[in-house]
């Protein structure tokens, strides 16, 4: 009875949900996630149909970038006690913080304007993958797996678990990101990028410092 | 260091970027054709309400003699919004200023005081010559990938000259850009069309056809560049070749449409073996494939010998000499300097087809020495060369030196430098500043030209 009522208070506790849906909403609005590309390949092709069509490619990119991560972590969370686990993804997403930190974000170009819809899949899962957007969700998915620090994941419960969060985190992104092109296309021009740009990819490095640490002390 | 809003002088687009605000200074490279003081770059004041107007205003010196500085660019520019490969929060703000002889590279920070730069690092030959092979560094684009500086040739002087690439915050040499270069063996110019993942190339010689003067017997011989090449932007492979036959000789400066829906530019041709006319030509799609077509024929003059330098001579003529040209921002007007006959000519080129000639003024020239108001000197020498437009289209800038060796080849009694700049109408037509007239001091010889903020040919744009 007593555990009952234990699992319907971590049921009812909201702040995973909340937290995927907010990083989703995070994900989309930044520039370099997609709905600029979307609005460009729309500009360039001049068709706004070009703009709609192309933020689905950039979704399943996004989703199949997360639920890679996902996969492999409650995979390992079978095996390796949850602890262990958090400290692993800790150690990771505190590493990646420091390279974005220290070299900034050098790569290879390979996707350009006259991208395909494969191609700017592609380009979306490299992105959300070469910048950690799985392992940012990692606090909230392996809290709702899990409350016991000393356990394994149990399989059964935990996939549907993260089903669910890559689910509710790609629709919230995609709606944000949808609203974002939106109110580019509608309401302003490209001019409001000049100002309105702030640097995402500083607020990115510190979301990933501040995942590092909730991992660590939570 | 990064900084938290983009930089103010990035623009999406081209049409934004003709908003701008005008510019108050230029940078300006200049050499010592003797090889005896250090090149520099100057600060010359373009701001027409200032006291110091048309003043060369600071000066950065060179570390070393001798580097035959030429062009140079940015550190970041307007590419940097790009939507698949954005790093908007670096700031424009370095110069990065190769020696076309030395190879020796030189970054330079024209902050906190836009009017006196300094030098922040310098990249010697041999580190360039280990990372990247390459030697006889020429031009300057910031990109998608960082900066990309091309060169005429490899470590030991010799084909195939290239591009190599620039981390864009450390400077570091990255290495080489080609993966695969097919047959391109000569560099001159690059550019590109990012809105159609295509690099184009140009084609001059290696350093032993031209270090010591342009050589008669390789002209004559089609043996300097004729052809374009067209690479995939983000594969880094060659894809297409378009040789313009034995009769044109040297294929330059490329200017691609600035609007990245375009796909089409200008280049231009110094000279034709059969009539040493110059030429224009436009590349576009056709069919899947780049095509060119020659859309614009300057004639030569015919000139009393006594007049001519010996190369002409014997042609009883003076060659136009088209060595650069530069689209403005709306890609409407085409700018074309005839070195060897002392004209600029401005063409509409609204219509990349069919150019239509909207101004012409002459200064210098081989024969005509035509002078500017404000010259004191009442016969100019060299012509108009390196020339650069401010983004709203209603200045441009040029220079009078083309290359140290050959400005002696035909201006063989010596050549003062000097800069001017032109008012354009606005519906074209194009006037001197009478006010505007930089004698350059008898040291040095004035080359490219950048205006602050950026410019006609140091911007690139992903949105139309």
């Amino acid at each position: 009875m007593q555990d009952r009522a234990a699992a319907l208070e971590q049921m009812t506790d909201l702040w995973p949900w909340l937290s995927l849906a907010g990083l989703g909403a995070f994900h989309g609005v930044n520039p370099a996630m997609g709905w600029l590309f979307a609005v460009a390949l729309g500009l360039h092709r001049q068709n706004s149909r070009i703009v709609w069509l192309s933020l689905l490619p950039i979704a399943a990119g996004h989703a199949a970038a997360i639920a890679v991560v996902l996969a492999v972590f409650v995979a390992f969370g079978t095996v390796v006690d949850l602890r262990s686990l958090k400290l692993f993804a800790a150690a990771l997403i505190l590493g990646l913080a420091g390279y974005y930190a220290f070299y900034g974000h050098r790569h290879r170009v390979r996707i350009g304007m006259r991208t395909g819809m494969a191609g700017l899949a592609i380009w979306s899962f490299l992105m959300a993958t070469g910048h950690g957007a799985g392992l940012m969700l990692m606090p909230a998915v392996l809290g709702l797996c899990l409350a016991d620090p000393s356990a394994t994941i149990p399989l059964g419960s935990s996939l549907p678990i993260s089903l669910a969060a890559v689910a509710l985190h790609i629709a919230v992104t995609l709606v944000v990101t949808a609203a974002v092109a939106f109110a580019i296309m509608e309401w302003f021009d490209l001019g409001v990028l000049r100002s309105a740009w702030i640097n995402f990819d500083l607020i990115w490095t510190l979301a990933l410092v501040a995942t590092g640490v909730i991992l660590v002390v939570a | 260091m990064a900084t938290w809003r983009p930089d103010p002088s990035f623009y999406p687009s081209p049409r934004m970027a003709a908003k701008a605000p005008k510019e108050t200074i230029a940078y300006v490279a200049a050499f010592d054709p003797d090889r005896q003081r250090p090149d520099a770059i100057a600060v010359v004041d373009v701001d027409p309400t200032s006291t110091s107007y048309s003043q060369i205003v600071g000066q950065v010196d060179m570390p070393n003699v001798g580097d035959e500085l030429h062009h140079f660019g940015w550190n970041a520019c307007s590419s940097c919004l790009c939507p698949n490969a954005p790093h908007p929060h670096v700031e424009r703000r370095y110069l990065v200023v190769p020696g076309l002889r030395s190879s020796r590279l030189h970054i330079i920070d024209t902050k906190p005081d836009p009017k006196s730069p300094r030098i922040v690092r310098v990249i010697d030959p041999a580190e360039i010559a280990e990372k990247a092979n390459y030697s006889r560094l020429h031009t300057i684009h910031c990109g998608p990938e960082g900066i990309y500086v091309n060169a005429l040739a490899d470590r030991d002087g010799n084909a195939p000259g290239g591009i190599f690439l620039l981390d864009h915050d450390s400077f570091d040499v990255l290495g080489q850009w080609e993966m695969d270069r097919g047959p391109q063996k000569l560099a001159y110019d690059f550019w590109w069309h990012l809105g159609h993942e295509t690099m184009i190339t140009s084609e001059w010689g290696t350093p032993e056809t031209f270090e010591n003067g342009l050589v008669p017997e390789v002209l004559l011989g089609s043996k300097y560049g004729r052809r374009l090449h067209f690479w995939d932007l983000h594969k880094r492979k060659h894809l297409q070749e378009i040789d313009f036959g034995e009769e044109h000789q040297l294929v330059f400066e490329l200017r691609p449409a600035h609007d990245p829906t375009k796909a089409y530019g200008f280049v231009g041709c110094v000279i034709s073996l059969k009539d040493l006319s110059a030429s224009i030509w436009t590349w576009y799609r056709e069919g899947g494939q780049w095509a060119v077509k020659k859309v614009i024929e300057i004639p030569a003059e015919p000139a009393d010998p006594d007049l001519l330098p010996p190369v002409l001579k014997g042609f009883n003529a003076v060659a136009p000499l088209v060595t650069d040209i530069d689209l403005s921002m709306d890609d409407r007007f085409l700018y074309v300097s005839c070195w060897g006959t002392g004209d600029m000519i401005q063409y509409d080129v609204s219509d990349p087809f069919a150019p239509k000639e909207t101004g012409r003024v002459r200064i210098g020239g081989i024969v005509s020495r035509a002078t500017h108001p404000k010259a004191s000197n009442g016969a100019l020498n060299g012509g108009p060369q390196m020339v650069e437009i401010s983004r709203d289209g209603k200045r441009v800038y040029f220079t009078n030196s083309l290359y140290g060796a050959i400005d002696s080849q035909f201006y063989p009694e010596g050549l003062d430098g000097w800069m001017v700049k032109l008012d354009v109408g606005d519906n074209g037509g194009i006037s001197f500043d009478e006010n505007f007239f930089v004698d350059w001091p008898k040291s040095h010889r004035p080359h490219q030209v950048r205006l602050e903020g950026g410019d006609c040919s140091s911007d690139s744009y992903c949105y139309p």
